[in-house]
């Protein structure tokens, strides 16, 4: 494994109490795995990427759990410490490429800089660098592009200079949050293909988040699926996609509108997911569920498995329980 | 007789630089044709969607038919009374300072649709039609969900009682199971009332599950305009083939795509012949120098000359 985050919980102090973000929140990725984060707006996923690299905005903090990286633990260094982690081994890629880059640099500049700060070479040997990592993320005349300022990209082009820097520093570990939303559908597709090569070819573990799940069917191999600040279902995508086991799951996926010759009524779950200082007790997910019984209102599932996948859900909970 | 008709309309924008950065650097003036020569019908009672990607021009026809932009050239006719927009962001388009029911109740007033007494009920009737409860009207838009607020949106487009409803991107702000009771509420208003939609977006999956017909828009011009079901099943212009082709698979059936290439042109300097030619891998000599007509619904002479 190259990432492990076990029973992650984030907490918000506020005046009137303490929010919990994330709570009991556990996964893993494997070398040249891309694992899907997906969820509606406020389920929880963000947070998870900004808390395994970090950078939890205040009052926001890790109130209990752990974050490893190849094997180390990260969640508990120092500030500067874990700041050399960040730019070493974890590249992050955000919706926003212009504000992952500076406008007042070339990204010659700021390509060579990332390089030579991580790894032991020269500047020449850095420009060289960044040369074959603009080829290597698709930007066609990468020696003459090295001169421009970010604001002479289009937005595709920008995303690409993203994610060549995010990659500059060889990292472990490649955490990408909605790295397509900003993009037209022909860029997005671009986009996908350019994030799955490189898994495949450097052997990066991908923490791919997004709301989008056409573009974790495209590129991920296992999915996890966020509601309330929990993780509700995970498993390899096809079986999520295609037999999914948490009634939640079972509504986003008819919900999503798909490519049909003819006009259908959508799969509708009712009402929105709950606040996070109105979680309702037992399962979250409650007073929205069609299937929900007696247990749903008392307790709180823990991921259950569930044919090759786990949910967090009463129904798969064995007989005799 | 079409509720609504343009002809050859298009639109241009004066994006030159200052007069006196002109004359120094002697720059001619820059005109950005946003639209160019669009032709399209709208029924009473069908749902028209205009897709296409960012900058192609589909929000600025939605402007030019509801009157906020004039046509630079061409003709418009609408045959109705009235026409009524709902916008992107239901954070921005709702007044914060203002109830709900005086929201929804702008539009009887401005119009005089009903007796001061009656306005209040006929509130609730449309705050009830659209899924909110007749009590919502004495709150304020944040109190509101992102959905409720786009219910409100509505609720006010209602309201005005219009022959023809302009969507421009009503769900793109809106998380996936929202926008499912977004797109489920226009589907069943429009057959409840006989709603006469014209439809944008950018997203084609949502696009099919809505219209009855589309057109596909590629810098500034309809590229192929069609039966929802005929275009969705056989896409006939390149364009709309790479469209459908990046849409992400769902079903994971592992089918072949071609792989897209290229990025929209800058608009200021539209390629000559057909706009789509440098993407196209169809292109020849002919779509480089001159401009497709649109012939059968679709503008391409690869089309016409039988080549695909």
């Amino acid at each position: 494994m190259i990432l492990e985050v076990q029973d992650l919980r984030v907490e918000f102090p506020s005046r009137r109490g303490t929010l919990v973000a994330l709570d009991a929140v556990s996964f893993g990725i494997k070398p040249g795995e891309v694992l899907g984060v997906v969820g509606e707006s406020g389920a929880g996923k963000s947070m998870t990427g900004l808390a395994v690299i970090g950078l939890l905005e205040r009052p926001g903090r890790i109130a209990g759990g752990e974050v490893r990286l190849e094997g180390r633990r990260i969640d508990n260094l120092p500030h500067e410490e874990m700041r050399k982690v960040r730019g070493r081994k974890i590249g992050v890629v955000f919706q926003d490429p212009l504000t992952s880059l500076n406008p007042l640099y070339t990204i010659g500049q700021q390509l060579v800089e990332t390089i030579t700060t991580h790894l032991p070479l020269t500047r020449n040997q850095g420009r060289e660098r960044a040369i074959s990592l603009l080829k290597e993320v698709g930007i066609p005349g990468a020696e003459a592009r090295l001169h421009h300022y970010p604001h002479q990209f289009s937005g595709g082009m920008r995303q690409r200079v993203v994610i060549a820097l995010a990659i500059a520093a060889e990292p472990a570990l490649i955490i990408a949050d909605e790295p397509t939303t900003a993009l037209d559908v022909s860029i997005q597709a671009q986009i996908i293909a350019l994030l799955k090569r490189l898994a495949q070819t450097r052997g990066t573990a991908v923490m791919l988040i997004t709301h989008d799940m056409g573009v974790i069917a495209e590129t991920s191999h296992r999915v996890a699926v966020m509601y309330a600040g929990r993780i509700v279902e995970v498993g390899p995508v096809r079986d999520v996609i295609h037999a999914p086991r948490h009634p939640y799951t079972v509504g986003l996926m008819g919900s999503i509108p798909r490519i049909a010759s003819r006009k259908t009524r959508l799969v509708q779950i009712d009402g929105a997911m709950p606040r996070l200082n109105a979680i309702p007790r037992g399962c979250a997910f409650n007073p929205r569920c069609p299937k929900r019984f007696e247990r749903c209102f008392a307790d709180r599932p823990d991921l259950l498995p569930a044919g090759t996948s786990e949910a967090a859900c009463w129904l798969h909970a064995p007989a005799a329980a | 007789m079409p509720l609504l008709r343009l002809e050859a309309v298009s639109r241009d924008f004066d994006v030159s630089r200052p007069w006196l950065n002109r004359v120094i650097e002697r720059e001619p003036r820059r005109i950005l044709r946003a639209v160019d020569r669009v032709d399209l019908e709208v029924e009473k009672g069908e749902t028209l969607a205009l897709v296409g990607e960012s900058g192609c021009g589909k929000s600025t026809v939605a402007r030019l038919i509801v009157g906020l932009y004039a046509p630079s050239e061409g003709r418009i006719a609408f045959h109705g009374r009235r026409m009524q927009m709902i916008f992107q962001d239901p954070y921005a388009s709702l007044n914060p300072r203002w109830r709900v029911r005086d929201i929804v109740a702008e539009p009887i007033v401005i119009l005089g649709l009903q007796e001061k007494p009656s306005i209040r009920r006929r509130v609730s009737d449309l705050l009830v039609q659209v899924g909110l409860s007749a009590d919502d009207g004495e709150k304020y838009p944040h109190e509101f969900s992102g959905g409720q607020r786009q219910r409100i949106s509505i609720a006010r487009a209602l309201a005005g009682e219009p022959d023809l409803l302009l969507c421009d991107e009503p769900t793109s702000a809106l998380d996936v199971s929202v926008q499912a009771q977004i797109l489920n509420l226009m589907t069943d208003l429009q057959r409840r009332l006989s709603l006469t939609y014209v439809f944008i977006s950018h997203n084609l999956a949502v696009v099919s599950q809505v219209a009855d017909r589309v057109g596909v828009m590629y810098l500034g011009r309809v590229v192929e305009l069609g039966n929802a079901s005929s275009l969705f099943a056989h896409p006939r212009h390149p364009y709309t083939r790479m469209l459908l082709d990046a849409v992400p698979d769902l079903q994971m059936s592992g089918k072949p795509r071609t792989p897209v290439a290229g990025e929209v042109p800058n608009p200021l300097e539209p390629p000559p012949g057909c706009v789509f030619h440098p993407r196209c891998p169809h292109a020849n000599e002919r779509c480089r120098v001159e401009r497709p007509a649109v012939i059968d619904s679709v503008a391409c002479h690869a089309v016409e000359e039988g080549r695909i």
